[in-house]
């Protein structure tokens, strides 16, 4: 009920905010080749936690560009967000892999110059173009962090090293297993038959047609009666670890550190089939009013420093590969901790999160989209 | 008559304007590539709910668990109200006035997570079942989990209009009935009971409702098949932007709380308020 009203409102807001013609770079002209002065302004969509003021306030002092940042809960609140008010509300968004293709298509957000953004060229190579932010040799964004899902299990009560996904689908956990609640975890069962039964043919987690989507949805239904808990927020699952309520399940590093940090027997493994992982971009609205500041957001998110107190904050990896000298003297060993300099078969291990759409490059159409994997998802829950 | 026409204005506006927004929402669709709301009229959110097997399951669950909690407070609340309002003097019903009330101070989201740290596996719960030698309880995460805090969180909106049936009953009426030989348990059954249906009954308006419309309490202290409505409504609006389907959903509850209010309209709810 809210929401439509919510969006009458903003729409009337919208209609007057249309009026004023946009200024600055990149309205749509081709894309900028330098940045100039700052509108004073820049209107974010972030995860919570990812505007601390220890890497706001230097840049707002420096650039004169006051950050409002609105945190939004969901990949899906976030492109609902950037939609809302025709789009010109916020400038940027902070949108995970799950998100990033649906602003992409959906045409909420517009291609940037990589080249404005010097610490660009230091980036892990895997996420300088990645197919969840580039489109048709087209930037729409500066990959910012990332994290692996990987697989935690308490040492304690988990014998042996698990070494394949196959370990949070066995009976032998009953009761004992916890996974996200996320419809994206499809892939991860997708990732998981692309080995185990791999008759089906799957090459992409992403990319299902509907007999491999069957097929990942079955293996979650069998995989139901396992679980104790899919969990929504990261701390809860930090507290089925912490309180024996579940033994192994689907993960992020940030919880393993917090648990081991708290003296629990867990360890994490990406298994043999790699793992799903996410990464975050930050993507320039279509319709952004102040993109001057909004690329001055970007060289400076970009920059070792922030990079590492980013990570450190957050629990996760930076995308600049300079970051790795800056976090272990921020916090010794988080360097390695969170992977920041690990080798390049790590990085292949990792299957990034991109949105499911229906046209997958076969000129067919057939495969799954975003809706039908979110319907799934709900009537699997049940 | 002038004097009320701002905040008459102002009720209709919200209640009776965002009711109607509702409605007429639940008959749109989404335009699945580009989630718009396309004003076309269409029952397809209807049937889709009538079709879809997990949508009845979870508003069967969302209604059982809502009755279930009603009744047990109703249980728990009668003889703690009894005790209140015809037994204690008055310090001690000040003072269990006070331990009925005090829960309400705290926050909502406090009380759930307490429950869960009770109740989960390394929980003080199995804890007490060791020391007096019973095997662990496995009732974290689960339906009976979300009974039990369902029942605790909202005891006290049913104890209260309990309460009020119960300390008006007049005392010459008892003691006509002891007087014509009833015992206990007959006065209990004939007098008191008929008596405190309405204060019942109007509890039960608000345990239920509050149930039927909750989403918290079920994500937090629920499993893996906890989904009740709102959670429903929750993510459909939040995780896949369709507000039309949405609101079809939360017609559900609308309508079984409109057939539940008219029952207990006849049992006189409303004036035991």
């Amino acid at each position: 009920m809210r929401g439509i009203r919510r969006t009458r409102v903003l729409a009337a807001a919208v209609t007057a905010a249309l009026c004023v013609p946009a200024a600055g770079v990149g309205s749509g002209q081709g894309l900028p080749t330098s940045i100039g002065k700052g509108e004073g302004q820049l209107n974010l969509i972030a995860w919570e936690g990812y505007t601390q003021p220890q890497w706001v306030k230097p840049f707002q002092k420096s650039t004169g560009c006051t950050v409002h940042a609105k945190y939004a809960g969901s990949s899906d609140e976030m492109v609902t967000l950037m939609r809302s008010g025709g789009g010109s509300q916020y400038d940027m968004v902070s949108a995970s892999g799950d998100a990033s293709l649906r602003l992409i298509y959906g045409k909420d957000v517009q291609p940037v110059n990589p080249a404005l953004i010097p610490d660009y060229k230091n980036f892990i190579p895997a996420l300088k173009s990645p197919p969840h932010n580039t489109v048709g040799g087209k930037h729409y964004g500066i990959s910012l962090q990332w994290g692996p899902n990987t697989l935690l299990y308490n040492t304690a009560k988990v014998k042996s090293k698990p070494t394949s996904w196959a370990a949070i689908y066995d009976a032998k956990y009953k009761g004992k297993v916890t996974v996200p609640d996320n419809p994206i975890q499809i892939a991860d069962a997708a990732l998981y038959l692309s080995k185990a039964q791999a008759g089906l043919g799957i090459k992409d987690p992403y990319e299902l047609n509907e007999k491999q989507f069957a097929a990942a949805v079955a293996l979650l239904k069998k995989q139901k009666p396992l679980i104790k808990k899919y969990w929504a927020l990261a701390s809860d699952e930090i507290d089925l670890f912490k309180n024996g309520d579940a033994v192994i399940g689907a993960s992020w590093p940030y919880q393993t550190n917090t648990l081991k940090a708290a003296k629990v027997p867990v360890a994490d493994v990406i298994p043999k089939e790699g793992a799903t992982g996410w990464a975050d971009t930050w993507m320039l609205s279509a319709k952004a009013k102040h993109p001057n500041c909004a690329y001055k957001w970007m060289q400076w998110v970009s920059t070792p420093k922030v990079q590492a107190q980013q990570a450190i904050s957050f629990g996760e990896t930076p995308a600049n590969l300079k970051a790795c000298a800056w976090m272990d003297k921020l916090s010794k060993g988080t360097c390695a901790q969170y992977h920041a300099n690990a080798p390049t078969a790590y990085f292949n291990s990792i299957r990034f999160w991109k949105t499911p759409v229906a046209d997958c490059g076969n000129g067919k159409k057939d495969c799954m989209d975003y809706t039908k994997w979110q319907q799934a998802w709900t009537q699997l829950k049940g | 008559m002038l004097l009320l026409a701002p905040p008459l204005f102002a009720f209709g506006l919200v209640y009776l304007a965002s009711l109607v927004a509702l409605l007429v929402s639940a008959f749109w669709s989404v335009d699945a590539f580009t989630t718009e709301i396309v004003h076309i009229w269409n029952v397809d959110n209807f049937r889709t709910l009538w079709d879809e097997s997990a949508y009845r399951t979870i508003a069967l669950r969302t209604i059982g668990i809502a009755a279930a909690v009603t009744v047990t407070d109703a249980v728990l609340a009668f003889p703690f109200a009894y005790f209140m309002a015809r037994v204690a003097g008055p310090r001690r019903r000040a003072l269990l006035f006070v331990l009925v009330l005090l829960p309400l101070w705290s926050s909502y989201l406090v009380r759930v997570y307490v429950w869960r740290l009770i109740l989960n596996q390394d929980g003080v719960l199995n804890w007490a079942l060791g020391k007096v030698g019973l095997p662990d309880a496995h009732i974290a995460y689960t339906n009976v989990a979300v009974w039990i805090v369902f029942s605790y969180v909202w005891l006290p909106f049913m104890i209260l209009p309990v309460y009020g049936a119960l300390e008006r009953i007049p005392d010459s009426l008892l003691e006509a009935s002891r007087d014509l030989g009833a015992r206990g348990f007959l006065t209990l059954r004939k007098i008191v009971l008929p008596l405190a249906l309405p204060g019942l009954v109007a509890g039960s308006i608000f345990t239920f409702s509050l149930t039927l419309g909750d989403y918290v309490t079920p994500l937090l202290a629920g499993g893996s098949s906890s989904q009740f409505i709102g959670n429903v409504v929750y993510s459909s609006v939040g995780v896949s932007n369709n507000v039309p389907f949405a609101a079809a959903f939360a017609t559900v509850p609308l309508a079984v709380m409109a057939v539940y209010l008219l029952i207990a309209r006849r049992l006189g709810a409303f004036e035991a308020m």
